[in-house]
């Protein structure tokens, strides 16, 4: 079975070495992709500690204070770095995901809005990081 | 010389034309939830995170503050079913795509499933439920608004 997609000329009529059209083959479509499951599959298993951990609000405030008092020690709060991190990376793709399903000039510009995702990640992180860095060490 | 592809592993699926198709259902859920969730996401770090001294004010007190307000439970709540929800979905995509062997899908599409449901119920419940001046604790650790209860 060859690759083809509409409009797109089959790759032994081009230089490529790479069939045409696909979009999550290669490069910065493939890397998102792969990124973008890799940050999902984090985010679920924080997702589910989480849950737990704020559910010891039932048992006792001393039980919750407890729990949540390892959230602010030092490699925790390097540990929410990477967690904002995967969290912003995943909501900015997920974003460019949509663009690329619904939007009709989605697929020819979604190796630009990568950059753009990645671009935006580097502002929000650097809205957060200090900030939160302060929090953690400057007490 | 031209380049082929394999086949996928995934075997077509026979009949589509009767019944309710919920993959396309799941497709939309997953666009329409995301867009939610970076909304309800980004609000609720921003307000635990970044506002005020940050992570170091998370404690029992700053929790029963803010389910003290309505506006909160259902900001919570809705974070929590959409979350998980979408999060299930989301490993359910994975375990289809690397799961091989099929007792082993079904096994971990079950435990998917049961983590999802019991976490769903456990945190509606927790928000519902929960009492921000409970009786016989010390009152330095209760939220402001347990004074003079």
């Amino acid at each position: 079975m060859s690759a083809k997609t509409a409009g797109t000329p089959p790759v032994s009529a081009t230089t490529s070495k790479r069939p045409a059209g696909t979009l999550y083959r290669g490069r910065e479509g493939m890397w998102s992709w792969v990124l973008h499951r890799i940050t999902g599959v984090a985010i679920f298993f924080f997702l589910l500690v989480h849950i737990l951990d704020t559910a010891l609000v039932r048992v006792s405030p001393e039980a919750y204070n407890a729990v949540i008092g390892t959230y602010q020690t030092p490699i925790m709060g390097l540990g929410e770095v990477a967690l904002v991190g995967a969290i912003v990376y995943h909501a900015f793709n997920g974003i460019r995901i949509i663009l690329i399903d619904l939007w009709k000039k989605g697929p020819k510009y979604q190796r630009a809005m990568f950059y753009v995702v990645v671009a935006v990640w580097v502002i929000t992180m650097l809205a957060f990081v200090p900030r939160h860095l302060m929090n953690v060490f400057g007490h | 010389m031209s380049q082929t592809i394999e086949a996928p592993r995934t075997p077509a699926i026979p009949n589509r034309s009767k019944g309710t198709n919920w993959e396309k259902w799941g497709w939309i859920y997953m666009r329409a939830s995301g867009v939610l969730l970076v909304v309800l996401i980004f609000g609720h770090l921003f307000v635990n995170l970044m506002v005020g001294d940050g992570v170091h004010a998370i404690d029992f007190a700053f929790v029963g503050g803010k389910w003290s307000d309505p506006f909160w439970q259902v900001w919570d709540g809705l974070m929590l079913w959409l979350a998980l929800i979408h999060g299930g979905n989301g490993m359910r995509t994975l375990v289809n795509d690397y799961a091989h062997n099929r007792g082993l899908r079904g096994t971990l599409k079950i435990a998917i499933l049961i983590a999802v449901v019991v976490l769903i119920v456990l945190g509606t419940l927790v928000i519902t439920t929960f009492d921000p001046c409970p009786a016989g604790s010390p009152a330095d650790l209760l939220p402001s608004i347990c004074k003079g209860l």
